[in-house]
């Protein structure tokens, strides 16, 4: 027990990183997928319009079709090359950000085809502009729809979070594994284990709640 | 007045109206029937200005008019087949929503919504969210969200077909009261014996071709 209390500080410092990480990432993440999902949305037909929507099926296809690790180390150590230099946390929080606004957007992509043709038809016969029809009818609809999607992904980026360690920062599972390699035991890590078992709880109980809150009407 | 001549619409290579002419005279009720596939709903469609027509002429009031303007300009309600009302929303805040959007105060729009409402026997369900409504309350709903925008044209598409049989005389009913309100009305429907009950004039569209008014 002496021992846990001991490297609690440790592992706890390495918390404060990993949570760090998550919430930033959601902060930005969030809002940016709703954007290109909507910017996906268009189907204007001149080439600007055409250009955008081909810009973002790219960035998507970027940052689905390639490991998070590897972007983390292109951003961190690639960038740098073509002159843009980010520090450890800045390269960090940039390459969750976009690499889970390229999920989101998919997964709102998904809630906006879950909504019926009707309401958007409701909506241009009542005079709504486009932007009132998404800001106070669809996207209230389709967050309710990608809920559950929307919860293993942030459950996800907890785990994605352990990434950090490529480029030198210190989170929770670096934190176990420096204690590991120093006592010689596997200790650390069960405590980690059970750290992260924590957050994806209280996790999964606030998932449950925002579901609630959504389930005033069907 | 509302008058379209000669509207003709294909979708792809089969001709679904073929310069169909429309009157709708003030303050009446137009029946549009004819069997299914006939193009009624498509008609309806196009006068609402959700399908735009391949050809035609839209008049209004001797002057003319396109639907997009007719609709930007509040004229035309529409009551769908599957009511579309917003299930996100309470029945009161599906009333109010465009009001208040297009510039009416929250007071205003919600006094206008709750006499709607009273006028439907729907003041208790002003608070409800649409699924907790039978099919005729939501239909009443519908109406009211249509009528929240004042418009000069209301029009209705198979508004029995969602509802239960026995609920087609209550349907006629109401419609034949909004039209004492001096509401024109078009209502498309495959049913000859509803279509009788409410419409002062009735245009028979026949499957792949033209009709008269």
């Amino acid at each position: 027990m002496d021992y846990v209390i001991s490297i609690l500080p440790a592992l706890l410092s390495g918390v404060q990183m990993t949570l760090a990480v998550f919430a930033i990432t959601l902060l930005g993440a969030i809002p940016l997928g709703m954007i290109v999902a909507v910017g996906l949305l268009y189907r204007g037909k001149n080439p600007l319009a055409v250009a955008g929507k081909g810009l973002l099926d790219g960035y998507i296809w970027l940052f689905r079709g390639t490991p998070l690790l590897l972007q983390l180390i292109f951003v961190f150590y690639g960038l740098p090359l073509v002159h843009i230099v980010f520090d450890r946390f800045s390269a960090v929080i940039f390459t969750f950000i976009l690499n889970y606004a390229a999920y989101f957007a998919e997964i709102y992509r998904g809630g906006f085809g879950a909504i019926e043709e009707g309401q958007f038809e409701a909506a241009s016969v009542l005079n709504l502009t486009r932007w009132q029809t998404l800001r106070y009818v669809v996207i209230p609809q389709v967050l309710k729809v990608v809920l559950p999607s929307m919860g293993n992904e942030v459950i996800n980026l907890v785990k994605d979070s352990s990434l950090v360690y490529v480029i030198g920062l210190g989170d929770l599972l670096r934190a176990g594994e420096v204690a590991t390699a120093r006592d010689v035991t596997l200790v650390p890590l069960v405590l980690v284990a059970l750290l992260y078992l924590i957050m994806t709880l209280v996790l999964t109980l606030l998932q449950r709640r925002v579901e609630k809150a959504f389930s005033y009407y069907k | 007045m509302l008058e379209l001549k000669n509207i003709t619409k294909k979708f792809g290579d089969q001709t679904v109206l073929a310069g169909v002419d429309v009157t709708i005279a003030d303050q009446k009720t137009l029946a549009i029937v004819g069997p299914s596939g006939a193009g009624k709903t498509t008609l309806l469609r196009i006068i609402a200005g959700l399908t735009p027509a391949d050809s035609g002429e839209m008049i209004w009031n001797g002057k003319a008019t396109t639907a997009a303007k007719m609709r930007q300009a509040g004229l035309i309600g529409v009551v769908f087949q599957g009511f579309e009302l917003f299930p996100n929303l309470t029945v009161r805040r599906n009333l109010t929503l465009a009001p208040t959007l297009q510039g009416a105060t929250q007071a205003a729009a919600t006094a206008q919504a709750d006499q709607l409402l009273a006028e439907l026997d729907l003041s208790a369900q002003a608070d409800a969210y649409p699924f907790s409504l039978s099919g005729g309350q939501k239909q009443r709903v519908a109406i009211a969200r249509a009528l929240a925008l004042k418009p000069q044209i209301l029009l209705y598409d198979e508004p029995t077909s969602a509802l239960d049989p026995n609920l087609r005389q209550s349907v006629a009913d109401l419609i034949n009261s909004v039209k004492a309100q001096g509401m024109t009305q078009v209502v498309v429907t495959h049913d000859m014996d509803f279509a009788q009950a409410v419409a002062d004039e009735t245009l028979t569209v026949a499957k792949l071709g033209g009709g008269e008014a």
